[in-house]
């Protein structure tokens, strides 16, 4: 067990931490918008920490761009697909959630 | 460790799967399909890794893209969806 090794099982075990909190969330969340938030967790930390994970596992270099480049992607597409979900949303007039309404 | 990041890969799966199945409205379905996407990607990218083929990641950068442009072609469609009940629905829908 190097360094590197340990590192990349860290970085592995809470990607998966994060991943499984945003599946929950999005299952316990009352409303549309905070089911928003929920699956921004899991895009954000879980694939981010995730890659990083496999990116200190690598052997060769063409594998790490690999990896990079779903990085970098994920990380300008998904914020982006986010806004354009909650803008159409806002625009189609769901509702937003008050404390006190029942869960939809 | 791989095998614990891919089940708990496989009991998100399975959560949104489910949001997407009784989650009410269209948005919700459409957030939900869009998650299940990013996991797909993840899941491709973990599965190479535990298999030792890194030549997976290709058809995770693919999948990436795919997923991005159905989830704006989705809305962009759902955004039209008035435009045409309206032109094509007559009086009365």
């Amino acid at each position: 067990m190097s360094v590197l090794e340990v590192l990349s099982g860290v970085l592995l075990v809470a990607g998966a931490l994060a991943v499984l909190t945003g599946g929950v969330g999005m299952l316990r969340f009352p409303d549309f918008y905070t089911r928003i938030h929920a699956a921004g967790i899991t895009d954000s930390a879980g694939a981010g920490l995730i890659l990083l994970g496999l990116l200190l596992r690598v052997d060769a270099w063409d594998t790490a761009v690999r990896l990079l480049i779903i990085l970098l992607f994920l990380a300008l597409t998904s914020p982006t697909a986010t806004h354009i979900l909650a803008h159409a949303a806002r625009r189609d007039g769901v509702p937003m959630w008050r404390e006190g309404d029942p869960r939809r | 460790m791989i095998f614990a990041v891919m089940a708990a890969l496989l009991v998100t799966m399975v959560l949104t799967l489910l949001r997407t199945f009784l989650g009410p409205g269209l948005y919700n379905r459409i957030l939900a399909i869009n998650t299940f996407g990013t996991k797909t990607v993840l899941f491709v990218a973990v599965a190479g890794f535990l298999f030792g083929r890194p030549e997976f990641l290709d058809i995770g950068i693919l999948y990436a893209l795919v997923n991005f442009v159905a989830t704006v072609a989705v809305l962009r469609l759902t955004h039209y969806q008035e435009l045409v009940s309206d032109t094509e629905g007559g009086e009365g829908r």
